[in-house]
């Protein structure tokens, strides 16, 4: 319990760090910021490009827009961050069964780990501005009885992609982590395929997988976003940022607010994805980093 | 709360995954959506619009929420679009069955094999502006010479490069601009690219830090490309030609689409306000001004109609679009279209069947008495 409190303590005084840092650099930072002939090293300190944190946090409780009846901003937020959060979930799970089928199947058989492994590297080099689209169509062609697609089904299998990658090796690399002598001790029980994989190489995997779902978390969300804004879906947080960008120079605090959501929604997820690792505690002896 | 959330999870996962595992084969059987849809007493209808839901295409959602697609028979969803959406090549590919995109652009798709069709130029004039601050001294396309042009790219660019062109200025630095005004207030565009019913207005709804007022139209110089006569046909609705040709029912639907938008847009026309509501409550966060601007701003590029009706493509319009897709060259020398787009490309059958129908209901198509509003902008927008 102490430990807790003493992490959470920790975690605010990040937060304020970040505030202070950003005060800070605004206090004492070049109005113009600086720049190495063209390129922009540091960014300006205006209250346009950085509105005061106080600022952004006082946007908060006012109304969206001045519409009679608009909700406060950060009702706003929360409603967009919690639509993305459901998304993320959905792509993040997609993403680790897939993933973790893919290093099955690649540790199961040497043939497809040469075959598939070079195109699972290969995938995460495809730009996501160009999937989106793509996706996006194939899911508007579906329709099968009273099952449409829907829009979020887009972003959550663009998400996934980005997230099954870190699953996929982090997961093989694990599975192929036992020593020789505990395969050859299996052998010699007669072991089969099966209850080798079940009593020997997913317990040992264990220490390499939750650091690569850790990262397919990270992937989620940062996924779910990007293909928000990409496919233009109405509703998340990803579409708040491309709408509120409208607003920059006329209310420049507005624009922070659905950051804040996503910043939100990173923490989240990371926090729920780092409750899969309790259970599992007796596995993680010595856990690598992916 | 973790029940609601576990449960709703997984159901979305069983049915991710089973759209996943169908997807293949369904695919192959989409062609037979309008086939499905007899026994529903409408007709599915899928709109794709360029960008998000805002005023720019007020026309739709009026006719939406005032229930014209639904008089036509139609059960018309519209869809925004986001950063990468590309509306020509959704309605090419057969995902949607109507888009919105400007017309230069979709030169640019034709050539490149998408076999779509203009059946109603809504937008009479071009709304996209170069804006410059009074005191920088720009205010004609000459004096754009040696100065850092903002713009946002991706085929938005044609008529600046078209005005640049004309006017012999090549000693330019282009700037790609954000979805926002900052790089233009903070300095580093002089003169950025603007619409009249949407960035400019981001402008008049900024605090000008000298006064500390709001900015003022006097506070700068404008460059339109109307003025200029570098203006290209912008928001049209796009149909499949195929279809069109073959498909007698799409024509017929097309139609009616068309009539019920136009009552849409007649109605943006009549009931600003209202239409401005309409719009922000069809999920728009734009504040109300700036959305009333919008619409008001809007309506000044369709009304009145000198075409002889709104939608009608005016040909010498269509022919000087052409003509700069044909010449324009951008900054890496690359022009639209290289010849001159097929027959198919736009078509005023449909539209002059629609305005014939709506003459006989009495609905006047032209708006020859239309006087704009005139809308005072708040901070922000709002």
């Amino acid at each position: 319990m102490r430990r807790r409190l003493a992490d959470l303590g920790l975690g605010v005084a990040a937060l304020l760090g970040v505030a202070a840092t950003w005060e800070l650099y605004k206090l004492l930072g070049p109005e113009q910021g600086w720049s190495v002939r063209e390129v922009r090293v540091l960014p300006r300190t205006t209250d346009l490009a950085m509105p005061h944190v106080w600022e952004m946090l006082g946007r908060l409780p006012e109304p969206l827009t001045g519409a009679p009846g608009a909700v406060p901003l950060w009702v706003a937020v929360l409603q967009a961050s919690g639509f993305s959060l459901a998304v993320a979930l959905v792509s993040w799970v997609l993403g680790v069964v897939v993933g973790f089928c893919f290093a099955v199947g690649m540790q199961r058989f040497a043939l497809v780990e040469a075959a598939v492994l070079p195109l699972v590297v290969l995938s995460q080099t495809v730009p996501l501005i160009a999937l989106a689209p793509l996706v996006k169509g194939w899911g508007g062609r579906v329709e099968i009885g009273g099952f449409a697609w829907q829009g979020w089904m887009s972003v959550a299998v663009i998400a996934s992609y980005l997230a099954f990658f870190p699953v996929a090796v982090g997961a093989l690399r694990g599975l192929q982590s036992p020593d020789s002598i505990h395969r050859e001790l299996m052998r010699a029980y007669g072991a089969g395929w099966w209850s080798t994989l079940v009593r020997l190489r997913l317990p040992a995997s264990v220490p390499y997988v939750l650091p690569a779902i850790r990262l397919a978390g990270a992937n989620a969300v940062v996924g779910t976003i990007v293909a928000e804004v990409s496919t233009g879906l109405p509703g998340g947080v990803g579409r708040m940022i491309l709408e509120f960008a409208n607003f920059a120079s006329s209310d420049p605090a507005k624009p922070w607010a659905p950051l804040l959501g996503a910043v939100l929604l990173g923490l989240l997820v990371a926090g729920l994805v780092s409750l899969v690792g309790l259970p599992l505690g007796r596995y993680r002896r010595a856990e690598v980093t992916a | 709360m973790r029940i609601n959330s576990g449960i709703s999870l997984r159901a979305g996962l069983v049915g991710t995954l089973a759209a996943v595992a169908l997807a293949g084969c369904a695919s192959t059987t989409s062609d037979d959506d309008d086939g499905g849809a007899a026994t529903a007493d409408l007709t599915p209808v899928t709109l794709q619009l360029q960008w998000l839901t805002q005023a720019q295409f007020a026309g739709y959602y009026a006719a939406l929420d005032q229930g014209y697609y639904e008089e036509e028979g139609l059960d018309v969803s519209i869809l925004p679009s986001g950063g990468d959406v590309v509306p020509q090549d959704a309605l090419a590919n057969g995902e949607v069955d109507y888009a919105i995109a400007w017309v230069p652009k979709v030169l640019g798709s034709i050539e490149q094999g998408a076999q779509i069709t203009d059946v109603a130029q809504v937008f009479e004039r071009s709304a996209t502006l170069q804006v410059s601050f009074a005191d920088a001294g720009i205010d004609s396309v000459a004096e754009l010479d040696g100065k850092k042009i903002g713009s946002w790219g991706y085929g938005n660019e044609w008529e600046l490069f078209a005005g640049l062109n004309r006017a012999g200025v090549t000693d330019v630095e282009i700037i790609q601009q954000a979805f926002d005004m900052n790089a233009f207030l903070a300095g580093d565009i002089d003169a950025a690219q603007a619409m009249t019913y949407n960035e400019y207005a981001q402008l008049l709804e900024s605090e000008n830090p000298e006064t500390g007022d709001l900015y003022q139209p006097e506070d700068f110089s404008v460059i339109d490309w109307n003025e200029e006569g570098t203006a290209m046909l912008q928001d049209a609705i796009w149909a499949d030609a195929t279809r069109l040709a073959d498909d007698e029912e799409y024509a017929e639907t097309t139609v009616k689409f068309l009539k019920a938008s136009i009552r849409g847009w007649v109605f943006a026309r009549d009931n600003p306000e209202e239409t401005a509501e309409i719009v922000t409550a069809a999920g728009s966060t734009l504040g109300a001004s700036h959305q009333l601007w919008m619409t008001n701003e809007v309506n000044k590029l369709i009304w009145p109609s000198t075409t002889g009706g709104i939608g009608m493509v005016d040909p010498a319009a269509w022919e000087a679009t052409v003509e700069m897709s044909l010449e324009t060259s951008n900054e890496t020398g690359a022009t639209i279209i290289s010849t001159e787009p097929p027959s198919t490309a736009y078509s005023n059958t449909y539209i002059e069947q629609a305005l014939a129908e709506l003459v006989e209901d009495g609905v006047d198509v032209t708006g020859d008495g239309f006087e704009p509003l005139s809308v005072t902008l708040a901070a922000g927008g709002s």
